[in-house]
């Protein structure tokens, strides 16, 4: 199974997609905001959004699951 | 019989190497027999070799396993070692180990550099009571490479495998090339580690190129082919003299490369927005000259060396793009690291400061993020050569201290007119002094009233003002800052200095 994790820790401040989407490697697919900053995350991989494990506003630490492929 | 045998005869069956079935298995991966590799590394293929004839009475083991040379290389001389994978696997044995020795204390005689083309089992248990414990054992070896370190620049190609004490040629180099794929460190092999832990893992994912260069940040330069490699090292050395008490070699000046955007346009208006400052800094920089260090580790911190107007400089960068520019443990380790590697060899040192400051929580104190920050900043202070720091966007906290920030004695600081200088941002800053007051008020009141202190904080961190009370030494445009930087550095050239009559620091490390 495909996943995107955290880079870092902090809130999640925006879901860029939704359950079904195709996602390419590099697309931003979420942004945390940590530190005061926008931290975008990125797919590693290529897929189809199977899952979306967090909501808008959670705390999640490092290379927690944020979503995962298929 | 072998003692008729000619001159001629022992030299082509020493440079033939060993058995076929082992050239035939390294061709299969991709590598080069060591004496292809030798030929690309030095100038026209030429080098002058000691030690060929070592272990020469013995079976199977030309040259012991280990070519000591000298050569040019890029038109200066340097000193290199290459173990040959194709002899008992690239092991060393008693003559392998004092030729490693002798071409070690010739590149220190001579004060030029010293490559380490590494591909080797590690020891041959056979042999090890005259090559592991003693005075001229292995263990020199390493104790050599400590002393020239800072001295002469060391760089390794690791080809194969660096296994167990072997796995230290590269950690105490300045530099390590690896070939993905067949490039690995590690002190206990898979074998061993199931034997001994109980672990099952595969070398690639314990100690192969990928994650040496991406997790562990114990390899440089992740490159395809050993042809990329020793392309990689002499672009590399290009930006080195050939020892500490020489200078750096200056080349033609070039302009940058034309970007879409201006250096300007480039900043978002925005202070928390990203930006990607691989692109500002490929817009100071003359073109094509970036050469970076550890690009795919700890990301959020961009080293590398480039040139200005010709000139060698070693660039620390805050990547907003990556983890918002926050410092980490990871990254401030990188650039201690990165910091040392360029005040030891007279390399010039360009801050670029777009920090939010050090990373907090829970995971990065456990991970020692105090003391790996202190070896940044200890390292930062300690360096004597030209040091310009940069304020690109913004410094805020220990990030400020980190980037060179005035206290640490940057021949200068210079602002962009958009920087900010605090000890946190507008926003934090805010909330901390008035989290009561916030509370107090009626939940109508508070956005405005929030907006009003934030206006009187960033008002009262305006950096003319800072400018003013002479904390910043100037303020450039973006789209002058490479003017700026090639008058300053020109300038600051006959900078020199003694940090301290100590020995030296008690590092933070």
């Amino acid at each position: 199974m495909k996943k995107v994790q955290t880079t870092m820790a902090g809130n999640v401040w925006k879901i860029q997609v939704s359950v079904g989407d195709e996602v390419k490697m590099g697309d931003e697919v979420v942004i945390l905001e940590s530190m005061k900053m926008e931290i975008p995350i990125s797919a590693e991989e290529e897929g189809i959004v199977d899952e979306i494990i967090v909501e808008e506003g959670t705390f999640v630490n490092e290379e927690d699951v944020l979503l995962t492929l298929k | 019989m072998i003692l008729n045998r000619s001159w001629e005869e022992r030299v082509n069956t020493i440079e033939k190497g060993g058995p076929d079935k082992y050239h035939e298995a390294n061709e299969a991966k991709g590598k080069l027999f060591v004496r292809n590799r030798l030929a690309l590394l030095f100038d026209h293929g030429e080098w002058r070799e000691d030690g060929k004839f070592a272990n020469g009475d013995a079976e199977g083991l030309p040259a012991d396993g280990v070519i000591t040379a000298i050569g040019k290389i890029q038109g200066k001389t340097a000193c290199v070692m290459a173990n040959d994978s194709t002899v008992k696997a690239g092991s060393w044995g008693a003559k392998t180990v004092e030729k490693i020795i002798r071409i070690q204390e010739t590149a220190e005689k001579l004060k030029v550099p010293l490559f380490y083309l590494v591909d080797s089992a590690g020891a041959r248990i056979t042999d090890q009571i005259e090559m592991f414990p003693g005075r001229r054992g292995a263990g020199k070896i390493f104790y050599n490479q400590v002393k020239l370190s800072g001295m002469i620049p060391q760089i390794c190609l690791l080809f194969g495998p660096s296994a167990a004490g072997g796995a230290y040629i590269p950690a105490f180099c300045d530099v390590v090339m690896m070939v993905d794929g067949n490039a690995s460190m590690y002190l206990g092999s898979p074998r061993m580690a199931e034997m001994v832990i109980g672990e099952k893992v595969s070398l690639e994912e314990m100690g192969g190129a990928k994650m040496h260069c991406s997790i562990s940040g114990c390899g440089d330069v992740l490159v395809k082919s050993e042809e990329e490699a020793i392309e990689q090292a002499k672009k590399y050395i290009s930006y080195f003299p050939s020892n500490f008490e020489q200078k750096t070699d200056n080349q033609d000046s070039r302009e940058p490369m034309v970007l879409e955007k201006s250096l300007s346009d480039l900043i978002p208006e925005n202070q928390n927005a990203p930006f990607d400052m691989h692109q500002f800094i490929k817009g100071l920089i003359d073109e094509n000259s970036f050469f970076e260090m550890k690009a795919l580790f700890a990301k959020e911190l961009i080293t590398g060396f480039a040139r200005i107007d010709g000139k060698p400089v070693g660039i620390i960068a805050n990547q907003p793009k990556q983890k918002g520019g926050v410092l980490f443990h990871d990254s401030a380790d990188k650039a201690a690291r990165f910091i040392t590697l360029c005040d030891a060899y007279h390399i010039p040192l360009l801050f670029l400061a777009d920090v939010p400051g050090f990373m907090i929580g829970t995971r990065v104190e456990k991970a020692g993020i105090i003391r790996h920050g202190a070896k940044m900043i200890s390292a930062m202070s300690e360096a004597t050569v030209p040091k310009i720091s940069v304020v690109v966007r913004k410094a805020y906290g220990a990030g400020l201290y980190a980037m060179a920030g005035p206290a640490f004695e940057p021949d200068c600081c210079i602002a962009l007119p958009s920087a900010q200088i605090a000890v946190m941002g507008p926003e934090a800053a805010v909330n901390a002094v008035y989290a009561n007051k916030i509370q107090s008020l009626p939940e109508e009141e508070r956005p405005a009233f929030i907006q009003e202190k934030r206006k009187e904080y960033q008002e009262n961190i305006d950096i003319y003002r800072l400018a003013s009370e002479l904390i910043v030494d100037a303020i450039v445009p973006a789209d002058e800052l490479r003017e700026e930087l090639v008058n300053r550095f020109d300038m600051y050239g006959s900078k020199k200095q003694i940090f301290s009559d100590g020995k030296h620091p008690v590092y933070p490390v």
